[in-house]
């Protein structure tokens, strides 16, 4: 039987791209962050939409399951299969396929890459941006997109799902579906003034279909970029801080960042505040209001504006941080996850204690990476561990840690972001019954067989 | 242990007033000065402990050399004034720590003590002037004199004695040096002020770097081309401990052919380069004087302006270039002088 499919796959996809060998199943069985691996049975890259409705009428037929899976980087172990089956790796379906200057957008199919669209942009419409995530730049716009993501132009503009203008999806039963304007118009200007479908989609971890295009806003690109790094040591001022910073209008991105390592910063809290503009007279103007929003704070000298010389302000800069990949791999061995746990400003201080606690515990240098979402409307608060995968008890320890950083932040009144399986059950059993009811009628009237990514989300 | 070797008696006793009166930052006439003074003797709360930019200025009005600016810092201390935001004082303090990670290592004369900021090696000390030198950097020989700006003379209390006794035992005993050239003015200050004010005793010779300059350019004198430049020189705040130092800058420039503008902010009237004023989040100060120095550069009609400091050329050297000036180090105007390109710092 695995061999009639392989062959009916092949036969969709071309022999080149489709796959059961024993390394390449290897490599799809994991992502790298802290989940036990789920081996595929095949693996399969599809180059046109017609390509991906056939994988999903033969996998409707043959009761297989199906995992879309874009740059791999989700960390939290969405595109293991957790019931074997297909994973469809959309890496192929890559191109950039309209960039509207007037009504800034772009459409690209699913398995663009941030890098991709970043460059592209850059040498073609370099007075346009997208809103990158601190991820390396072959994640996907799509995949950060489907799982409410975020990124460099969040605190001003809110998750990356909220830069969506539309998509189209090939339904779990095969057929091509249009979201938002694109399915009235052809146009992919917004999804008002439609019903929003696009919610059937966003946050379901690929359990209610295969995205093949969206559109996502794009956003003017000033000239002029500067950082302000504002220090403080007790992390009950950060709330305030935050709705100060948001409250000025100023900030285009704003992250807090609270490390043991290096550990000169032990202890303390650093908020990086981005700051964008088109003149040196505009971009000072905003920094000066910035500043002057935390003077009492300066004034006490309980927090001060460090003193960063322009040459050494780059790497703080750069988009996407490459600050980040060092603390990944501090551990070496390439192992990184974290719990982005998404909760009100006002949860800062406890979500920090409590940082503290779990690291403590778990004997491992804490780290955690706050990033503002939507002009503080809410936070991705993240409790970040490196590990060791060549050291299975390293990697299991950290599982042990996030998994309590996932029930801690679940008990704070946040919710875990692109939550691991296990960490979706601790949603699941805290969610208002109905709603969890309504999911599972959702999926059931969309996938009746089941085949969509079996496993997540799962409403028993 | 390290006592400072301050005299009240010279200090009650003096007419001037001038470590007060001659403040760029706090605006004082004579009778505010001297009720200042009193306040300071009879350890008193002063306005000039909260205000004090930590230029070091006073050090250089003093007539008598009685350390009126250590005295603030150590009063400053005592009475638990933070110049900077706190958490900017614990995050400097700690990010320079001594490692303790001293090794001996073979060295060829000359020596160059890059102090803790051996990232400037790449930039500075490049070119013909530096064949054959070798270069010692590192927290564990850091000077830390930056503290001043802190009022924590405690910490240099605790950290220099060790830092001076690894150049001594690590690099010039072992390779039997005569001298120790400081890349950084503040270097040469902390060994030839602020260390026998202390009581801090320095077993080796330090040379100013501008010193070296001179030597290696006067040996270099047929290759010297003439710089037709006019050149704005930016003094920093660790220059007022060794003003004794200044005409080596004046040489130099001759040496080279630049002429040295005449501007209301140079010598013992120079501005602060704003870090670390903004530093203590005293911003408005800051752009202050920021702008009435390059103003003053610009109206003396400089097409350069030359940093002694590395941190005041980080600092300020970008709105220098914006303003049309061309910023230098020293030894990057010596290099010129030699006919060679410079590196950017940018690069």
């Amino acid at each position: 039987m695995a061999r009639i499919i392989y062959d009916a796959l092949a036969e969709i996809v071309g022999k080149e791209y489709v796959s059961d060998r024993a390394e390449e199943l290897f490599l799809y069985s994991r992502d790298p962050g802290t989940m036990d691996p789920k081996k595929p049975d095949y693996v399969v890259l599809p180059k046109s939409v017609e390509e991906v409705q056939a994988i999903l009428h033969l996998a409707n037929r043959e009761r297989i399951p199906v995992v879309p899976l874009g740059g791999g980087l989700v960390l939290s172990g969405l595109s293991r299969p957790l019931k074997g089956g297909i994973v469809l790796d959309m890496k192929r379906m890559n191109r950039i396929l309209d960039v509207n200057e007037k009504s800034r957008y772009v459409v690209v199919e699913a398995g663009c890459s941030q890098g991709m669209l970043q460059a592209y942009l850059n040498r073609n419409y370099p007075h346009l941006k997208h809103s990158i995530p601190d991820s390396p730049p072959s994640a996907t716009i799509a995949g950060n997109i489907l799982i409410h993501g975020s990124g460099h132009m969040s605190q001003a503009t809110g998750f990356h799902s909220e830069m969506l203008n539309g998509l189209e999806v090939v339904l779990p039963t095969g057929e091509v579906c249009k979201i938002g304007s694109c399915s009235t118009t052809p146009y992919w200007f917004s999804r008002a003034p439609l019903p929003d479908l696009a919610g059937l989609f966003l946050g379901w971890h690929g359990t209610t279909g295969v995205v093949t295009k969206l559109a996502i806003k794009l956003y003017p690109n000033p000239a002029k970029k500067d950082v302000m790094m504002f220090l403080t040591e007790n992390p009950d001022y950060m709330p305030d801080i935050i709705s100060k910073v948001t409250g000025t209008e100023m900030a285009e991105d704003l992250n807090v960042s609270a490390s043991q390592l290096p550990d000169y910063m032990e202890g303390l809290q650093l908020s990086l505040i981005y700051v964008t503009a088109n003149t040196i007279e505009e971009i000072d103007f905003k920094k000066r209001t910035i500043r002057e929003t935390l003077r009492s704070y300066i004034n006490q000298k309980e927090g001060g504006f460090m003193f960063v010389p322009t040459i050494a302000k780059g790497r703080f800069i750069e988009t996407p941080l490459r600050e980040m990949t060092k603390f990944a791999d501090s551990k070496k061995g390439g192992g990184f996850e974290y719990v982005g746990a998404i909760m009100p400003i006002e949860l800062f201080p406890e979500a920090y204690r409590k940082g503290l606690e779990i690291a403590a515990k778990y004997e491992t240098p804490y780290s955690m990476a706050v990033r503002i979402i939507g002009r503080a409307h809410c936070m991705m608060f993240a409790y970040a561990y490196a590990f060791n995968r060549a050291d299975d008890n390293d990697r299991k320890k950290a599982q042990r840690a996030l998994h309590e950083s996932n029930i801690a932040a679940l008990e704070l009144g946040g919710i875990p972001w692109k939550a691991e399986e296990p960490a979706q059950k601790l949603i699941l059993e805290r969610m208002d019954p109905e709603t969890s009811r309504l999911m599972n009628r959702i999926r059931a009237a969309l996938d009746p067989n089941g085949i969509m990514n079996p496993g997540n989300w799962e409403v028993k | 242990m390290y006592q400072l070797k301050f005299d009240e008696n010279v200090c009650a006793s003096c007419a001037t007033h001038d470590c007060l009166t001659r403040c760029q930052y706090i605006k004082l006439d004579i009778e505010q000065a001297k009720e200042e003074r009193r306040k300071i003797l009879l350890g008193e709360d002063s306005r000039v402990l909260s205000e004090c930019a930590t230029c070091y200025a006073c050090e250089e009005y003093c007539p008598y050399g009685n350390h009126p600016f250590y005295q603030i810092v150590e009063l400053q201390e005592a009475r638990g004034i933070h110049p900077a935001p706190k958490p900017i004082e614990k995050q400097q303090v700690r990010m320079l720590a001594p490692e303790g990670k001293m090794d001996y290592r073979e060295l060829s004369a000359p020596v160059i003590d890059m102090c803790a900021f051996g990232m400037f090696e790449k930039f500075s000390i490049q070119g013909k002037l530096f064949d054959g030198v070798s270069t010692i950097s590192g927290n564990d020989i850091f000077c830390n004199l930056m503290y001043l700006h802190f009022a924590k003379n405690s910490v240099i209390k605790e950290r220099l004695p060790k830092a001076v006794d690894n150049i001594r035992k690590y690099y010039v005993e072992k390779n039997k040096l005569a001298e120790v050239v400081c890349f950084h003015d503040e270097c040469y200050a902390t060994f030839k002020s602020w260390a026998p004010a202390f009581g801090v005793e320095v077993p080796f010779k330090p040379v100013h770097f501008f010193e070296f300059l001179l030597r290696e350019m006067r040996e270099r004198k047929g290759e010297i081309r003439q710089l037709p430049m006019r050149v704005a020189y930016q003094r920093p705040c660790s220059n007022r401990l060794i003003p004794e130092t200044q005409p080596l800058v004046d040489e130099l420039f001759e040496l080279v052919g630049a002429e040295r503008v005449q501007r209301k902010y140079d010598r013992e009237n120079a501005l602060c380069c704003g870090a670390v004023i903004m530093t203590h989040g005293r911003d408005d100060l800051a752009e202050d004087i920021r702008k009435r120095n390059i103003d003053d550069m610009k109206e003396a009609g400089a097409t350069a302006c030359v940093f002694n400091c590395p941190y005041c050329l980080v600092a300020l050297g970008e709105a220098v270039a914006q303003e049309g000036m061309m910023p230098l180090l020293m030894s990057d105007l010596c290099r010129l002088a030699l006919g060679e390109q410079l590196k950017g710092w940018g690069e």
